[in-house]
């Protein structure tokens, strides 16, 4: 049997120094890792469980903008009224995220850090080929099951798709990771898989998220999260959308749109294009719709998942849309 | 002799017959309810015994080929581990009989695959002193194989056209001639997938030996099937098997038979001398026994301009598994449904590298009807009629195949009823014709069929010192309600309250019951309870009328009335006594009666022969009538343009079980059979790596099945009749009618909204983006 010590943190420096031993590794809700560590991916040799730490939960909204703290549930965040009324699309975007028992256990860090549900990633006794768990093993994704896999952000060495709903809309406002007393944009925290698939996050050994901070804006006051699947609840998106808009006084000339896609991508993927396309354009359904189309400039796809290149311009024109009739 | 009056006995009437809730037809709730909800309910996994061992299963990575070594060294030397079993450490077994008790080739048995003909077969298994311990150790034995190419599917190029199975063959008239007469032809493809009975809990299993006796608790849908196979397996007297299954959580057809799984953890048990605990892992059940198999139909109907269908010519294919056999039974619905004077409907099977399939609700007439009850939804376009309209034109007023009449068929009635209900007379005819914003709507019907299954049961019923009942069988309730029916079964025939009955289940020391399949448990099981109840009822009033010591010994009486637990004698003119003080006066501490539906001059050999094999189920056309259970279902769905999602808004469903025993389990059966065929119309589907011949989304977040926010509020609306011909007390099959249908009428609806005729399963979202 496969033994791993259990340190239960004490303090936040406690938890980053333990952590920073190898082979060790922070345990927050567990959500995610101890369904790895079932599967075989994840083989701790310790876990430091750092929900027991004091003051890592706070939610904090100012004039400012939001600081959540690493260790806050997805639920209480989801639910959390200047959240809701300041940053709708990070309240929707979450209460759409798995289901309500997971959002009860499952902390913003953890979330952040949740790992892709390529299928042959999770499935290590079967498929030996994986280049984001073992690099240099090759991919046994390409050629085979690719309907969940990215068409955006992809390499020749992994097509995994970045699941999180969360930081789909943290990077369309621009928000930052902070990593103690180091602040990393959530745009930069997420690598691209390049040729080394299997360093995801710009985190070094021996940092930990203690928060993440959301500026406020007009665009985000006004947004929207909007997450298309098969299933109405408790399924990753086919293509979702976090989108942001502010008008003109004229309430029809965009001023700022803020775009990002999630489902598609194999990091959460703000699409500039589109809001450069639209910015000084007045909201019009065939514009928007146009503009939509380069949400998914680049696209490459491995055959099962072409269907989401069609479906990411529309889940992003509709949002866009709604905003607009939202008045 | 004595005649007794009955407390109910007149209430022989359908749901609507007002009968109170403790009686056979009330809507009293499960009453291993609180159990369950309590946690008090001990499945047959949770047993705690003395000296458990663990045992993990090791898989093959591969589709096809031969296991050339296996390396145990590193998994012995892991902590806590007891025994690697391999197929050359593990005990021999003997090869059982199948489910028809055909004699088994006199050859051994190894639960472990030395061959392997598809990924995920159980190749070694690791025994340990805990859990963790086993399956830590089953990662490090290393397995080498020898390669060869697989037939992954029914489309690949090795997979060639299959078996003709024969007796699969139905034809009458000139199909073909007919067909090319026909003024309107119509002719397509209709495919379903793998699919996955999915239960809450997975399969698993204690074994235990005393000496030669094997006791197993294990989640089981048929005690005395599977007690016989043990028994056969490691060749000891039937009765020296003892299967304990008293809840079982859900089954859906996967958990009638002795599976591999269970051969290897009583071996263990066997070779260890101790209990052994196996239970699969999520991704165990999707390879450790069959889902439901994946099925091609073609469907061609010649019609005359008016919709009035002239020939039916049908060809069916399932996938089966290399050295298996499995025959989805593709043209059941296909030759029963409509009136036609020319048919034709064959059959293949067609080998490939999986796991045999195996039955999963309504086997055979749910493929079957997605595929007729789609086909006469395009021939209603084609001939522009409405699709309810051409239902009624076609409709068979007899058994179209064996030339019988029907028993009860209500499905005119439940057309009616379906379509006032739901309004479908409110529907504009065109597709893409309904719309919210960017929702198209779309209205579809279709009907279901599920053949009433008939076999013998037995069971004691005994009336305690203290008044109350107890009634024993080794039937099962995987849910569907069984032990709250022979509640109200016993209840009512005695003349006590519910309440004071105790029903005792799941244990193959009880009389005996057949395999809780094809729906038929209820109706066999009440009829048993019944006979049983009135034999001890009998006894009962025998007692009150002839013993001396008894009040009502004086009265003279040829007959008396118990209810609510109290005799008295018919005109309320003499003692009102409760059945616990005329046992008292009596000196009786019980009264035991045994019933059993088995015909009177049944052999010993034929009573094994019907409790542990289906051999002796009777046809459903067995004598003079066609027995089957109907339905129509009435869909709404909308589907939104711009992203291809299908939600299924409104279910109006009516149906024709005959009498309903419980309309409130009946009720709830019936939404969760709907609840299923909305997974399988637009969400489940085994997804297979071609290349490995591996299902990859074998777990339960990416095998998906509805949730609650898939579900809208579902109507269902009986409009049964007692059909004696079916059952004793006039029911029909409940448990696998309403998934019938429901995936061809959310397809049909899917067209009407869209004008896209999706013609394989499921109805996902880039099929009609
Ligand atoms: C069935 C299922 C469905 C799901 N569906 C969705 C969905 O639809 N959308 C969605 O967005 N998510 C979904 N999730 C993912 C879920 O949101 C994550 O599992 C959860 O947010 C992880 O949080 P946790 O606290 O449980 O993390 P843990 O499992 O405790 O940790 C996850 C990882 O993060 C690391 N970690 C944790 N905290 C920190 C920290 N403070 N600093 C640095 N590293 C840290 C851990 O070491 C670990 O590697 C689903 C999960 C499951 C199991
Ligand atoms: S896509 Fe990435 S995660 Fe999936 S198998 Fe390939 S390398 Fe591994």
């Amino acid at each position: 049997m496969r033994d791993f010590s259990y340190l239960r943190a004490t303090s936040p420096d406690a938890a980053r120094q333990a952590a920073a031993l190898p082979g060790a590794m922070l345990l927050a809700g567990g959500t995610t890792l101890i369904d790895l560590a079932k599967c075989g991916v994840a083989e701790p040799d310790a876990l430091v469980d750092i929900t027991h730490l004091k003051g890592l939960d706070a939610i904090e909204v100012t004039e400012r903008g939001a600081t959540i703290g690493a260790l806050a549930r997805m639920g209480h965040v989801a639910d959390h009224a200047d959240i809701k009324s300041q940053f709708p699309a990070v309240s929707e975007a979450l209460w759409q995220a798995a289901s309500a028992q997971i959002r009860n256990m499952a902390t913003i860090g953890g979330n952040l850090m949740q790992r892709t549900r390529c299928p042959y990633f999770r499935d290590p006794s079967n498929f030996s080929a994986c280049n984001k768990r073992q690099p240099g093993s090759g991919c046994s994704a390409i050629g085979g099951v690719t309907r969940g896999h990215a068409v955006l952000g992809t390499s020749q060495a992994c097509i995994a798709m970045y699941p999180g709903d969360l930081a789909t809309a943290l990077v369309a406002f621009d928000a930052t990771v902070h990593l103690g007393d180091r602040r990393v944009p959530v745009d930069e925290f997420f690598l691209l898989p390049g040729t080394t698939p299997d360093k995801e996050h710009a985190i070094e050994p021996g940092e930990m998220i203690t928060a993440i901070e959301i500026p406020s804006s007009i665009a985000a006051r006004r947004s929207t999260y909007l997450k298309v699947r098969d299933r109405q609840s408790y399924e990753f998106a086919a293509a979702s959308a976090a989108v942001g808009l502010e008008l003109e006084a004229d309430g029809r000339t965009i001023r700022t749109l803020r775009v990002a896609l999630g489902g598609v991508a194999t990091k959460p993927w703000r699409a500039h294009a589109v809001e450069a396309a639209l910015k000084g354009k007045a909201l019009e359904p065939e514009a928007v719709r146009a503009a939509s189309l380069l949400a998914v400039e680049g696209a490459v796809d491995h055959g099962a998942n072409h269907y989401k290149i069609e479906l990411a311009p529309r889940v992003v024109a509709r949002a866009i849309l709604k905003l607009g009739e939202a008045a | 002799m004595t005649v007794h009056a009955r407390h109910g006995s007149t209430r022989h009437g359908d749901a609507s017959d007002g009968a109170s809730m403790e009686a056979v037809g009330g809507r009293l709730s499960r009453v291993d309810g609180p159990a369950k909800i309590t946690g008090a309910a001990r499945y047959a996994v949770e047993q705690q015994l003395e000296g458990l061992a663990y045992a993990a299963l090791v898989e093959s990575t591969i589709a096809s080929g031969k296991v050339r070594a296996i390396d145990t060294t590193r998994a012995e030397a892991a902590p806590g581990v007891l025994k690697v079993l391999t197929p050359d450490t593990i005990i021999s077994l003997r090869t059982a009989s199948d489910w028809f008790g055909t004699p088994p080739p006199d050859k051994p048995y190894c639960p472990l695959a030395r061959d392997i003909t598809f990924s995920g077969q159980h190749v070694a298994a690791v025994i340990a002193e805990t859990f963790e311990q086993a399956v830590a150790a089953a990662a490090l034995v290393e397995v080498g194989y020898d390669e060869t190419p697989a037939i992954v599917d029914l489309s690949d190029g090795k997979a060639g056209d299959g078996i003709p199975i024969d007796a699969m063959t139905k034809e009458w008239g000139d199909a073909a001639a007919a067909f090319a007469a026909a003024p309107v032809r119509i002719c397509a493809a209709y495919n379903t997938p793998r699919e996955y009975q999915a239960p809450m809990e997975p399969h698993g299993l204690i074994a235990r030996w005393e000496g030669d006796h094997l006791t197993v608790w294990e989640p089981s849908q048929w005690l005395d099937g599977m007690a016989r196979t043990y028994a056969e397996w490691f060749e000891v007297p039937f009765e020296n098997v003892r299967l304990i299954s008293p809840y079982i959580g859900g089954g859906f057809g996967s958990k009638a038979l002795a599976l591999s799984h269970g051969a290897v953890a009583a071996s263990a048990a066997k070779m260890l001398g101790r209990p052994v605990r196996l239970v699969m892992t999520r991704p165990q059940t999707f390879t450790g026994y069959g889902g439901r198999a994946a099925t091609r139909q073609t469907v061609t109907i010649g019609a005359g301009h008016d919709g009035v269908i002239q020939s039916i010519v049908h060809r069916g294919v399932n996938e089966t598994s290399i050295d298996g056999m499995w025959v989805e039974p593709l043209g059941s619905v296909t030759s029963i449904m409509y009136a036609t004077p020319n048919f034709s409907s064959k059959q293949n099977v067609v080998r490939v590298n999986s796991v045999v399939p195996g039955a999963m609700r309504a086997p055979g007439e749910n493929p079957s009807a997605f595929g007729i009850e789609s086909a006469i939804d395009e021939l209603a376009y084609e001939v522009g009629i409405d699709p309810l309209e051409i239902r009624l034109r076609n409709y068979a007023e007899q058994d179209p195949h064996a030339k019988k009449a029907w028993s009860t068929r209500q499905l005119r009635e439940a057309f009616a009823t379906g379509a006032e209900r739901f309004g479908w007379a409110r529907r504009s005819p065109e597709p893409r014709s309904m719309r919210d914003g960017n929702h198209l709507i779309g209205w579809g019907v279709a009907a279901g069929t599920y053949p009433v299954r008939r076999a013998y049961g037995e069971a004691v019923v005994r009336i305690l010192a203290d008044g109350s009942v107890e009634v024993e069988s080794s039937s099962i309730d995987m849910g569907q309600g069984t032990y709250t029916i022979l509640a109200q079964t016993a209840a009512e025939t005695v003349g006590v309250s519910a309440e004071d009955v105790v029903v005792k289940l799941g244990d193959s020391r009880f009389p005996r019951a057949g395999v809780t399949g094809g729906s038929r448990l209820a109706g066999v099981m009440t009829g048993a309870v019944h006979k049983a109840a009135t034999s001890a009822l009998d006894q009962l009033v025998g007692l009150a009328i002839s013993d001396p010591r008894s009040p009502f010994n004086t009265l003279q009486a040829n007959t008396l009335t118990v209810a609510n637990g109290r005799i008295t004698a018919p005109r309320g003119d003499g003692p009102d006594v409760s059945i616990a003080e005329l046992l008292r006066r009596v000196g009786r501490d019980q009264i035991e009666a045994t019933g059993d539906t088995m015909p009177a001059n049944s052999s010993a050999e034929d009573r094994y022969r019907n409790y542990t094999t289906i051999a002796m189920s009777l046809p459903h056309t067995e004598g003079d009538y066609s027995r089957h259970s109907w339905c129509a279902h009435f869909v709404e769905v909308r589907v939104d343009e711009d992203f291809g999602t299908v939600r299924v808004s409104r279910v109006v469903s009516a149906l024709d079980s005959g009498r309903l025993y419980n309309p409130k389990l009946a009720e709830s059966q019936w939404k969760g059979g709907i609840i299923m065929g909305i997974g399988q119309a637009l969400l489940e589907e085994g997804i297979l790596d071609r290349r490995h011949g591996r299902i990859v989304n074998n777990n339960l977040a990416d095998y998906l099945v509805p949730t609650n926010a898939d579900i809208p509020d579902i109507e269902t609306i009986s409009v049964g009749i007692p059909d004696l011909h079916s059952s004793v007390l006039g029911g029909k099959g409940v448990g696998e009618l309403a998934i019938v249908g429901i995936a061809p009428a959310i397809a049909n609806a899917v067209f009407h909204a869209t004008g896209k005729r999706v013609r394989d399963l499921p109805i996902t979202l880039e099929k009609l983006i």
